[in-house]
């Protein structure tokens, strides 16, 4: 058995003890993040608070915990639009290639390149107005051509392939061989490329949330938390580095997760490392 | 080469059309009818009237289309409902900002990243290599608007070598203007930086490799010699299509930092445009920046052709 890379196991215990953290928040968090307690205000971290309270003397800790779960959703559920869609349509635009559908998908990709998830973001708010919702599907329509490119990438490499040509004289159709043959064997691609959109997610709805596109008041999200934050800079710059801190955290432990990832299920740089 | 140059501007044309519709249709005919929408619901229905009037929303859906291409074609991007004046006239004022911070950091970010992505090339596998790769690592985990929190907290706050935001203008001088710009510049350029640099790595890397580094070295040519005569070039062809990528996230990006430093640019602009509902601003400015993203993404293309004479014939 080939030993897992020491970069999966670090990614994978740091992202895993923040979404443990939000999950948690479901249940308990050591405070409630919506009762407001103005003779708590601003306390310093002590055995009481433990990362210290806000000025609405809520606590950092338990609005870090809320806060990842919009945060992580956001980001899950955005790769989920990425790869319903995506992954359909470059595994269409591979199993006929070369045609017109072909190059109907992949022109729209390079079209939705064209718009920054931002940007996205300001249409679809100048007309429906903020919110959580919002983000998910800006980032989501940005994370189509993503995984459309990944799994037309990878569906072409593997339609060159003899069992392919077993399977087509075996008389199946395209649409039957992309989802029996095509797919498993591109999963590890998009399990590396998911993981990358994951991390890239968290960055785009903290960007959100801190200009006001993404969650609003009263509920937390890391990127509304440092939005708060900024306004108290010079007095309580404290408040600013928890939340910037968790984001880095878990955007760390993604991408060394996506990396070690890559290593293990990539048999060429296996191979190259051993 | 004509030829080539001929299919990818017919492309840059049609991207254009189809994104342009895409923006009306968003814009100006999923919400119903604008001027309602810009007034809220509390607006007499003179005032309502008098704005369609002003917005020329009385025509058809394709002449209300054509009217605003033809404007922009023009430089016409119609009229601030808030401000009242050319919207043209508010992007260009903002331009002076956000166009010189992008183009900054975009230097900022190439200048530190092609070093030190040449750096962790040569000591590949070793300690110099594995502090680069760490610490890009950390610098690709960094949300950039927080990193300028922290410059702000150390460089204003603390130290008070830079002021915490805020513009003088170009008027004042260029370099109290290009002072209120460091910051943000530093805070957008490292996070793109650490990309560039692993970018910059990895291709080396992989041109280093090539049988004719081998010839090279076999005609005699010292290590650094062939790198900088053979390996250099070929490395640059991922790194070039980066930095164009790079443009539209630093321009993107430079929407969201110029709130942390209260910097008058299209940024501020436009998030003030969305809790105004001045949609004649948010259309005008987000067609502007998608065409800023098609035009840099032409222009690399092209860059490619010159620098890689074998995709000129993929067209």
């Amino acid at each position: 058995m080939t030993r897992l890379p020491a970069q999966l196991w670090i990614g994978a215990v740091l992202s895993v003890v923040l979404l443990a953290a939000a999950l948690i928040s479901f249940l308990w968090t050591p405070y409630d993040v919506t009762a407001l307690n103005i003779a708590d205000k601003l306390k310093a971290p002590s055995a009481e608070y433990l990362l210290g309270t806000d000025h609405f003397g809520r606590d950092l800790l338990s609005m870090l915990m809320e806060g990842g779960r919009i945060s992580i959703a956001v980001a899950v559920l955005a790769v989920g639009i990425g790869l319903g869609l995506g992954v359909p349509l470059g595994l269409m635009a591979a199993a006929n290639r070369g045609g017109w559908l072909d190059e109907i998908i992949m022109r729209g990709n390079d079209l939705i390149f064209a718009f920054p998830s931002l940007v996205i973001a300001i249409l679809i708010t100048a007309t429906f107005g903020p919110s959580a919702t919002n983000a998910i599907i800006a980032i989501g329509i940005f994370n189509i051509p993503v995984f459309a490119r990944v799994a037309r990438g990878g569906a072409l490499t593997i339609w060159t392939r003899e069992f392919i040509m077993a399977a087509r004289v075996a008389g199946k159709g395209k649409a039957r061989i992309s989802v029996e043959h095509i797919l498993p064997n591109i999963a590890n691609l998009l399990i590396v490329q998911g993981t990358i959109q994951f991390s890239l997610g968290i960055l785009a709805e903290a960007g959100l949330s801190y200009v006001g596109l993404g969650a609003q008041p009263p509920t937390p999200s890391w990127g509304r938390m440092l939005a708060d934050a900024q306004t108290m800079i010079y007095s309580t710059p404290r408040l600013a580095i928890a939340p910037g801190l968790a984001i880095v955290v878990m955007v760390l432990g993604l991408n060394l997760m996506g990396d070690g990832l890559r290593d293990l299920l990539d048999p060429r740089i296996r191979r190259a490392r051993e | 080469m004509l030829r080539y140059l001929i299919t990818r501007a017919l492309s840059l044309g049609a991207s254009l059309i189809v994104a342009s519709l895409v923006i009306f249709a968003m814009i100006e005919v999923i919400p119903g009818d604008p001027a309602s929408f810009m007034l809220g619901l509390n607006a007499s229905p003179d005032t309502v009237a008098a704005l369609r009037d002003d917005l020329g929303l009385n025509g058809s859906v394709t002449t209300r289309y054509v009217n605003w291409i033809g404007g922009l074609l023009v430089g016409d991007f119609g009229t601030s409902y808030t401000y009242r004046v050319p919207v043209s006239e508010l992007v260009l004022e903002r331009l002076q900002v956000s166009l010189p911070l992008a183009l900054f950091a975009l230097i900022l970010s190439t200048l530190i990243a092609i070093p030190v992505g040449l750096i962790a090339a040569a000591r590949r596998g070793q300690m110099t290599d594995y502090t680069i790769m760490g610490a890009t690592q950390m610098g690709i985990a960094v949300p950039n608007f927080w990193f300028a929190m922290l410059l702000v907290l150390v460089f204003a706050v603390q130290l008070r070598w830079f002021s915490a935001g805020g513009f003088p203008g170009w008027d004042t001088g260029i370099s109290p203007a290009v002072k209120a710009l460091t910051l943000p510049a530093i805070a957008l350029a490292l996070p793109q930086a650490s990309i560039l640099a692993r970018v910059m790595r990895s291709s080396l890397l992989d041109v280093l490799h090539q049988d004719y580094m081998r010839t090279a070295r076999a005609k005699g040519l010292s290590v650094a010699q062939a790198t900088r005569r053979h390996a250099l070039r070929n490395a640059m062809i991922p790194v070039l299509t980066i930095i164009g990528l790079q443009f539209s996230f630093l321009l993107a990006g430079a929407i969201i930092i110029e709130n942390v430093f209260f910097l008058p640019g299209l940024g501020r602009l436009i998030f003030q445009a969305i809790t105004q509902r001045d949609l004649v601003v948010v259309e005008s400015v987000v067609m502007l920046l998608v065409f800023a993203v098609i035009l840099v993404t032409f222009l690399v293309d092209v860059a490619y052709a010159v620098v890689d004479p074998r995709l000129r014939r993929r067209a």
